[in-house]
């Protein structure tokens, strides 16, 4: 039986934790806010530059000069996958739904006899990854969405990214993250960047091609356009991962929020039963002790 | 308006500019080129240049992009630029500085990537510089 003391302490320090995980929610939920208008102001570009890509690519996917961002490398044997979290933690099952999924397709990956490279973005994700695949990480980007994510940072890793596959590092890259559905849901997503494999669905919804001149020629402009698509596919993904990350957070401080406060109710109760107890058996003895005079 | 084409320019982190104006002209790879209502359809990547938007036969915004490309359709034309910035707003020193460490780089780049990567990094610098030189519509 806990004394009197002790859970008066323990209800303060549960309140002091309550404080914090709603300051914390409030927090998140103001940068959920700003992460979302962030990605909201970048799709404009996104949509133009899928679209004009989309109707370059569906006219260039059958012929074999096709650049290699486009078409693959004719290989399928060397996987790098990205793999983006947040750097911070606290924020629910976040982090570890993408880095188990990233284990999962690395495993596959591997059994399959690919060889398996793995870039981190995020500290979450190389803490979680160099477990079990400490070898195979070439490369780790930290501490990127301070004070915000920009379009510098994504050009970083695309840079990175692009540099080894122009060196002949890998074949196919794939992009794990998490996308933003709601505050509540986010979806972790498998995305392949290289070689970019929309080119044939994109070819459906682009509707009836309006017929353009292309100056340059349509290859020469698409490979300027691929490299800067790596770039935006990069961007994207960490906007929807930072909306996801604020998002998840949310959520999880919420609950953390209402539990301490169901904890405090159970821990008021029994304060108050103690103290009672304690005043009955103080009468008690009072009375007992007046009636054995 | 039939007299007017619709301009945007894009950037991933924003929409910069949205108007409707008379007349641009873009710096693209192969040239210069005007864009008037009417345009026929055209797809074109830019050189690092000055956009001039002009309103009638004045020249009204001039805005620095480092490269990017241009989309002209019945609906208007737009630019998707991944940095762009008004040629006020350049910092003649910031760009010197730039345009010098960027000549730095290629000296010390030691393979064909890094020299490439410099070269372009120098070409938009000298391209900005230039900008500020004054405008030659």
């Amino acid at each position: 039986m806990p004394s009197l003391k002790d859970l008066k302490v323990r209800i303060n320090s549960t309140k002091n934790t309550q404080k914090i995980t709603s300051a914390m929610k409030m927090v998140s939920a103001a940068k959920l806010r700003r992460a979302q208008e962030q990605a909201e102001a970048a799709r404009p570009y996104a949509e133009r530059m899928e679209k004009v890509l989309g109707a370059l690519a569906a006219s260039m996917a059958g012929k074999d000069n096709a650049p290699a961002l486009l078409g693959g490398t004719g290989r399928n044997q060397v996987h790098l996958v990205v793999v983006m979290t947040s750097d911070r933690g606290l924020c629910g099952a976040f982090n570890s739904s993408i880095t188990r999924q990233a284990r999962k397709t690395a495993r596959d990956l591997r059994a399959a006899g690919k060889t398996v490279k793995i870039l981190t973005v995020g500290r979450k994700a190389k803490d979680q990854m160099k477990r079990e695949f400490a070898e195979q990480i070439v490369a780790s980007f930290e501490e990127i969405a301070r004070p915000r994510i920009t379009f510098e940072t994504a050009e970083k890793i695309a840079i990175q990214i692009r540099n080894m596959f122009a060196a002949g590092e890998f074949d196919v890259c794939t992009v794990v993250y998490n996308k933003f559905k709601s505050a509540i849901a986010q979806i972790v997503t498998v995305q392949q960047l290289i070689p970019f494999a929309n080119a044939v669905a994109n070819e459906n919804n682009a509707g009836p091609a309006a017929l353009y001149e292309y100056e340059p020629s349509e290859e020469a402009i698409l490979t300027d356009l691929l490299p800067r698509n790596i770039s935006m596919q990069v961007y994207r993904a960490l906007l929807e991962n930072s909306a996801s990350e604020h998002g998840a957070r949310m959520t999880a401080m919420d609950n953390a929020t209402r539990n301490a406060g169901d904890m405090i109710n159970k821990l008021t109760i029994n304060y108050n039963r103690t103290r009672q107890a304690n005043i009955t058996k103080e009468l008690i003895e009072i009375i007992s002790g007046a009636e054995a005079v | 308006m039939a007299d007017q084409v619709h301009f945007e320019l894009v950037s991933p982190e924003r929409l910069l500019f949205s108007a409707n104006v008379s007349e641009i002209v873009i710096p693209g790879t192969e040239g210069d080129f005007a864009v008037l209502p009417g345009h026929s359809n055209l797809i074109s990547t830019i050189r690092p240049g000055v956009i001039h938007v002009m309103e009638g036969t004045q020249i009204t915004d001039r805005i620095f992009v480092e490269g990017g490309f241009a989309e002209v359709n019945d609906k208007g034309c737009t630019v998707l630029a991944e940095r762009a910035q008004k040629v006020d707003e350049i910092d003649r020193r910031l760009a010197e500085q730039a345009l010098s460490d960027a000549r730095e780089d290629v000296e010390d780049a030691k393979n064909d990537l890094d020299r490439n990567a410099a070269q372009n990094a120098v070409a938009i610098a000298e391209a900005r510089l230039h900008a500020l030189e004054g405008s030659v519509y």
